[in-house]
C-alpha cells in the first residue's frame, strides 16, 4: 500500500492563500486505509482550512468529497461538476491524484495536501514501515523474503556492512539491520551458503530513473483488438 | 622502484610487516595541513591512507590530496567509497586517479550520509563495497569497463584493498564476509580499530584456519587514544566499534592520559605482533594526533621502514 501523510495546515493554507472557494478531494484508496486521506480527514482538514482563514478575517468557502480512487480516470470523472467554480482543488491522495486531477482540469490549480511517503505495510493499527523499494528487479528470492534495497540504509546486496551491531543499523538503534535480519532467516532455512555469493551490481534502470515505468496487460486494455484479446 | 608499481605491495609481497597511517583531508581547500602531516609521518610509513569523506562530511577529495601526499614522497593508498558516486563518476574519478599515479586503492560502502554535515543529500549506493572490487579488478584484469566495454589504453592497475570489521555483527558472518571480499579480488584487507583483542584473535584465526592470509594481506588497525573521553566516544558513539571498559578505566586512572594511550597501543601491537597469526602489518589511526606515529612506530620496533629499490 502506498503511504502518504498530510501536509502541515499551514502549508496547505499558504498554497491557497489568493482562493475564495476551493474544492478538497479525498481518495478510497490507500490513504483512507493508512487514515492520512479519506473521508474524515478530509472534512477535517476543510474544516481546518475554515477556522485558519476565519481567524484570519478572510473566510475560505469548502466544498468536500471523496473519490473512490484517485488513480483512475473513471473516478474523476465524476468530479465534473463540483470542479466548476472553484478557485483550486486540493487532493488529499497519493502523488498520483493531483497529477490525475490536473490532466484532466487543465485551466485549474491543483494543491497537493500530501506528502507521497513510501510502499509500506501495518506493523499493528496507526503504524506502517516501508518495505518495498519499488526498484522494479526484485531480490527478496535471494535475501530470504527481506529487501535489502529498502530496508539496508546503504541499499547493499552484498551485506552486512561494518557498521551492523546488536541487530541494528548503524544509522538509528531503532532501525533493525536489514542484512541481520536477512542473515537470521537464512539460517534458520539452513541456505546461509547464499551469502556468499557475489551478488552483481544491480539494473537500475528498472528503477526510477528510466522515465516513468509502463506496465501493460494488453488483454484488458480498452481499445485492445478484441479478436487477439478473446 | 619501478615507476608504477605498488611500494605498499611489493612492502607486504616481500614478508615485511607493512605500516601504514591515515590521513584526513581538511575541510578546505588548502593543502598546507596535508603536507604538514606528510611530513610529519615522514620516513616512518610505508604509505598513508586517504579519507574519502569519512563520516560523511565535506573534505578536499581524497584523489586531491593523494596527490598531495605523493608529491611529498609518500605513497598513498586512496580511499573510495560508494557513497556518493555511481558506477560512471566511480570510474571516471578512478582513470583520473591512476593517471596522476595513484596505484593503491581501498574501496568501501562509507558511512551513512546522516553521520555528516549534510544528512538531507541524496545517497547513492549504486554498487557495493563488493561489487567495487570486483569490477576495479575487472578493469585491471580483464581491461574492461564496468559495462563491459574495453579500454581503448591504458587501464588503471591498482593494487585493491578492503576493509573488515571484526567488531560489527553478526560476527559469525564476518570472516564470510572478509572472504567475499577476496573473492572479488581484494589484495590486501585494512581493519576496524582493535581495542577488542580478544575477539581480533578470535577473527584471525578464522581467517588463517581458512588460508584467507595467504590470499590477502591482512593490516591490523589501530588506534592511539589521547583521553578517557575519546574512548568512551568511540565506546558510544561510533557504530561498529567495541571499546572495553578496561580501557576506559586505564585512562582514566592514568597520570598523563596521551602516555598512557601511547602505551596501551604499543601494547595492542606487541600483543598482535607476538599472539596473532595470519597479521601481515599494522594501520594506525591517530584520530586528531598525527604527531604520535613516528613515536609509536619507533618504540615498537617497526623503524626503520625497508626501502624498496
Amino acid at each position: 500500500m502506498i503511504i502518504a501523510e498530510q501536509k502541515p495546515v499551514a502549508e496547505i493554507a499558504g498554497y491557497i492563500e489568493s482562493c475564495n472557494k476551493v474544492l478538497l478531494v479525498g481518495c478510497g484508496g490507500c490513504v483512507t486505509v493508512c487514515l492520512t486521506g479519506g473521508e474524515k480527514e478530509t472534512e477535517i482538514l476543510a474544516s481546518a482550512l475554515r477556522i485558519k482563514r476565519r481567524q484570519e478575517g478572510k473566510p475560505l468557502e469548502t466544498v468536500t468529497c471523496v473519490a473512490t480512487r484517485q488513480c483512475e480516470p473513471e473516478y474523476i470523472d465524476a468530479l465534473d461538476s463540483a470542479v466548476r467554480d472553484v478557485d483550486a482543488i486540493i487532493s488529499l491522495a497519493c502523488g498520483i491524484g493531483p497529477q490525475y486531477l490536473a490532466g484532466r482540469y487543465k485551466d485549474k490549480y491543483v494543491v497537493s495536501a500530501m506528502n507521497t511517503r513510501f510502499a509500506g505495510g501495518a506493523k499493528r493499527h496507526g503504524f506502517w514501515e516501508e518495505y518495498c523499494g519499488l526498484c522494479g528487479d526484485c531480490v527478496l528470492n535471494l535475501t530470504g523474503g527481506i529487501c535489502p534495497v529498502i530496508r539496508c540504509a546503504k541499499s547493499i546486496l552484498n551485506g552486512p556492512c561494518g557498521g551492523s551491531q546488536n541487530g541494528k543499523c548503524e544509522i538509528n538503534r531503532d532501525v533493525d539491520c536489514a542484512w541481520q535480519l536477512i542473515h537470521d532467516r537464512l539460517k534458520i532455512l539452513g541456505r546461509l551458503d547464499t551469502l556468499k555469493e557475489i551478488v552483481p551490481p544491480k539494473d537500475w534502470s528498472r528503477s526510477r530513473d528510466g522515465g516513468p515505468r509502463k506496465m501493460v496487460i494488453e488483454d484488458v486494455m480498452s481499445g485492445s483488438n478484441p479478436e487477439k484479446a478473446n | 622502484m619501478e615507476s608504477g608499481k605498488s611500494k605498499l605491495k611489493q612492502i607486504l609481497k616481500s614478508g615485511r610487516l607493512a605500516v601504514t597511517a591515515e590521513i584526513s583531508p581538511p575541510k578546505h581547500a588548502s593543502a598546507e595541513m596535508i603536507v604538514q602531516q606528510t611530513r610529519l609521518l615522514g620516513d616512518y610509513v610505508d604509505a598513508a591512507n586517504i579519507t574519502d569523506c569519512q563520516t560523511a562530511v565535506v573534505r578536499m577529495s581524497s584523489i586531491g590530496a593523494g596527490v598531495h601526499i605523493l608529491r611529498e614522497g609518500i605513497e598513498p593508498v586512496v580511499q573510495m567509497t560508494c557513497r556518493d558516486r555511481n558506477r560512471i563518476a566511480i570510474q571516471s574519478d578512478l582513470l583520473g586517479a591512476y593517471s596522476l599515479g595513484i596505484r593503491n586503492l581501498l574501496c568501501l560502502s562509507g558511512d551513512h550520509q546522516m553521520f555528516g554535515n549534510h544528512p538531507t543529500a541524496k545517497n547513492v549506493y549504486d554498487v557495493d563495497s563488493i561489487q567495487l572490487i570486483r569490477l576495479v579488478r575487472r578493469m585491471k584484469d580483464e581491461k574492461l569497463f564496468f559495462s563491459g566495454e574495453a579500454f581503448n589504453g591504458q587501464e588503471p592497475r591498482f593494487f585493491v584493498g578492503a576493509v573488515a570489521n571484526p567488531f560489527a555483527d553478526p560476527f559469525e558472518y564476518r570472516v564470510d564476509r572478509l572472504e567475499k571480499k577476496i573473492n572479488a579480488g581484494a589484495e590486501f584487507i585494512q581493519t576496524q580499530t582493535i581495542y577488542d583483542l580478544e575477539r581480533f584473535t578470535r577473527f584471525m584465526e578464522m581467517c588463517v584456519a581458512r588460508g584467507l592470509h595467504e590470499r590477502a594481506y591482512i593490516l591490523a588497525g589501530v588506534t592511539p587514544l589521547k583521553s578517557w573521553r575519546a574512548a568512551r566516544f568511540l565506546q558510544t558513539s561510533v557504530p561498529g566499534m567495541i571499546v572495553p571498559d578496561d580501557i576506559v578505566r586505564r585512562l582514566k586512572n592514568a597520570e598523563n592520559q596521551q602516555e598512557e594511550g601511547k602505551n596501551i597501543c604499543l601494547e595492542q601491537i606487541k600483543y598482535i605482533k607476538e599472539e596473532v597469526k595470519g597479521v601481515s602489518g599494522f594501520h594506525i589511526i591517530a584520530i586528531s594526533w598525527p604527531e604520535v606515529v613516528p613515536d609509536i612506530v619507533k618504540s615498537s620496533g617497526l623503524y626503520p621502514r625497508p626501502v624498496i629499490d
